[in-house]
């Protein structure tokens, strides 16, 4: 566990500041030294609604953001809270990827998977590693963090892609990967978003180790309640991950398939 | 080196370790995986008939000395139970499964009692934590003598396999609801469940669990586990598994010394993962070489006058 004396009691927070990225999404701007290493979550509690997972999305000594998508009552209500509010944070859980010195890499991601991206980009570049970042949606308008990622300099590439060809490659985000890696020899493929995208993402990568943060529900995040246990291993999501070797994941029998929710009942995807 | 088997209710355990209820109990590939970590036994998340939503977080939290959660025994219902969990875990069934049902009429309890009998547990265990919704004060049924042992002369009616109570500490005696229960036809106890606990964050002024008030669990409530067991075990000579609190081997040697033929452990998990299993078992194999003990029957209940 991440927890520092086993203390999993949450730390009131102020929001700094907030930034609409979207017509559904914002990130939000915390002003705390967080100690989140690229791919781990957060536990966040709106008092009085719920608490939910959140991917880190940058992280420094002096702050840390979330990117969160309104998607139902949690998150809707965190969408509606206002700079000065407080919210309650406990973490970082969770494994992170592992960039290595130098090395090429490229960032997968599709939804709201290219926020905590961003976060790889940032550390991968203080290893020197070149990094291509591919991110897909369905449209022009749901893409994510074009400006903040092109702001990274020369070694990191943007690569997008839409469904509906409003603006780059037209097509799924895994066979813009296929493309891009005609031209480019990578070491590492990192990827973020829905487990078919990264299933797909998996099997393009080929002979490259391939690394995807997967999401399953989490109740607690610190590995008691077994609500995000795999199968068929029993291995519990917010523990052995997010971030998980695609060697390991391809072996699931779940995987690609399906996901249990809050009671335990399977989902198909 | 100690043999550490034990027999409960003519179940053997290669171990006396057992999972408790509602910790990394939601699949069978997750009980199996606490197994392969060194338990000696399993007891599924409590299973309703229905399904049952439970509360939203936060559910549970943590720190040095306790762990409060109020998870409101979400579950998919007996269905999934019967579809999935059991056969799954059957199939190369790598140590004995305890079926942890819950329900809040005396009717259902015995409804589900006969639905998880067909499933193939090795022991049922009736949690009787949940308010029992056509009694007089709505309380829990483990708070009650004569409710608890109602539920358990319905349940015993329906199944011929080894029938334990799960009882809450939160009684002014927990030796006579035993006694009750034991009259009614139980074959044993777990013991305890969590005791009444809140917490309040101080910054946000309100309690941290959405349920407001919650199940006190972990360290701190080992003493009060150990006296339930003793008075039990006192009470009523029959086989416990000893709850609450036992985070290492000495505390399970503890439990075992007031007359606890398993342990039960849940919340050691959040301290030491699934692994702890196997040290906790290590643990106890290291007290037992240290002080000469071959046969845990040595020490079941030792410390008890
Ligand atoms: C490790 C991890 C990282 C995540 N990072 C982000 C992020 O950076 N940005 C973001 O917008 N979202 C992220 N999510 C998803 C986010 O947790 C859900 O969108 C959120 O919980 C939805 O809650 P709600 O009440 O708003 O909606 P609900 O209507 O309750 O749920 C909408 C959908 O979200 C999923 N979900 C709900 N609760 C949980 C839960 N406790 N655990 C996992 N999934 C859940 C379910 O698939 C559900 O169908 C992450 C999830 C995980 C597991
Ligand atoms: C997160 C959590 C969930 C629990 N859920 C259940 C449950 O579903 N049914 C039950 O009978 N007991 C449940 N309990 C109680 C435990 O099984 C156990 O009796 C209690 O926690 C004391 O043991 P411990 O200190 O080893 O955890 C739960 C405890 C915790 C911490």
């Amino acid at each position: 566990m991440n927890v520092k004396n086993h203390d999993t009691r949450f730390e009131a927070m102020e929001i700094s500041e907030i930034v609409e990225e979207n017509s559904y999404t914002k990130t939000y701007v915390f002003k705390y030294d967080l100690g989140a290493k690229p791919g781990q979550f957060v536990m966040l509690w709106v008092p009085g609604v719920d608490e939910k997972p959140f991917s880190v999305a940058y992280c420094d000594s002096g702050e840390f953001w979330l990117t969160i998508c309104a998607v139902g009552p949690c998150s809707k209500a965190i969408y509606e809270m206002k700079v000065g509010d407080r919210v309650g944070i406990r973490g970082p859980f969770g494994t992170e990827y592992d960039i290595g010195e130098g090395e090429h890499l490229a960032l997968v991601s599709g939804g709201y998977g290219a926020a905590p991206m961003y976060f790889v980009a940032k550390e991968a570049l203080k290893k020197g590693c070149k990094v291509e970042f591919l991110t897909g949606a369905r449209s022009e308008d749901l893409l994510l963090f074009e400006e903040r990622v092109a702001g990274l300099g020369d070694d990191v590439t943007w690569h997008c892609s839409t469904d509906d060809g409003s603006k780059g490659f037209k097509g799924y985000v895994t066979q813009l990967l296929s493309e891009v890696m005609k031209d480019v020899k990578l070491d590492k493929i990192f990827a973020c978003g829905p487990e078919v995208m990264m299933k797909a993402a998996g099997e393009a990568a080929g002979d490259v180790p391939a690394y995807l943060s997967m999401e399953k529900y989490m109740k607690c995040g610190f590995g008691v309640c077994g609500q995000c246990a795999i199968d068929d291993t029993g291995d519990l999501c917010c523990k052995k991950g997010p971030v998980m070797a695609y060697d390991y994941v391809k072996g699931l029998s779940e995987f690609g398939k399906y996901h249990r929710d809050a009671q335990g009942k399977k989902n198909e995807y | 080196m100690a043999d550490l088997s034990v027999e409960f209710c003519g179940v053997k355990f290669q171990n006396p370790t057992v999972l408790a209820s509602g910790i990394l109990g939601v699949t069978a590939s997750s009980l199996k995986n606490v197994v392969r970590n060194g338990a000696g036994g399993v007891t599924t998340k409590s299973i309703w008939l229905k399904e049952n939503i439970g509360h939203a977080n936060p559910t549970m939290f943590g720190t040095d000395s306790y762990f409060l959660n109020a998870v409101g025994l979400s579950d998919a219902g007996v269905k999934k139970a019967q579809e999935e969990t059991f056969p799954e875990y059957l199939k190369d069934k790598p140590a004995p499964i305890i079926g942890n049902i819950v329900e809040s009429t005396i009717d259902g309890f015995a409804e589900l009692t006969e639905a998880i009998d067909k499933c193939g547990p090795d022991i049922i265990e009736l949690n009787l934590g949940c308010p029992n919704v056509e009694g007089a004060h709505g309380k829990p049924f483990s708070c009650v003598a004569g409710d608890a042992a109602a539920v358990v002369k319905a349940c015993r009616a329906r199944t011929k396999r080894p029938l334990i109570v799960k009882l809450t500490p939160n009684v002014s005696d927990i030796a006579s609801v035993a006694v009750a229960c034991a009259e009614a036809g139980a074959d044993g106890f777990c013991a305890i469940n969590t005791l009444y606990g809140m917490g309040i964050d101080i910054n946000m002024r309100q309690p941290v669990l959405k349920n407001r008030s919650g199940g006190l669990s972990g360290p701190g409530i080992k003493p009060s586990a150990v006296k339930a067991v003793h008075d039990i075990y006192k009470a009523t000579k029959l086989p416990i598994i000893a709850t609450g609190g036992v985070m290492n081997g000495e505390d399970a040697i503890e439990m075992m010394m007031a007359g606890g033929v398993l342990v039960g452990i849940g919340t050691m998990v959040y301290y030491r993962g699934a692994e702890g299993f196997a040290e906790v078992v290590r643990e106890m194999e290291e007290w037992c070489d240290k002080e000469g003990v071959k046969d845990l029957k040595e020490i079941i209940g030792c410390a008890v006058k």
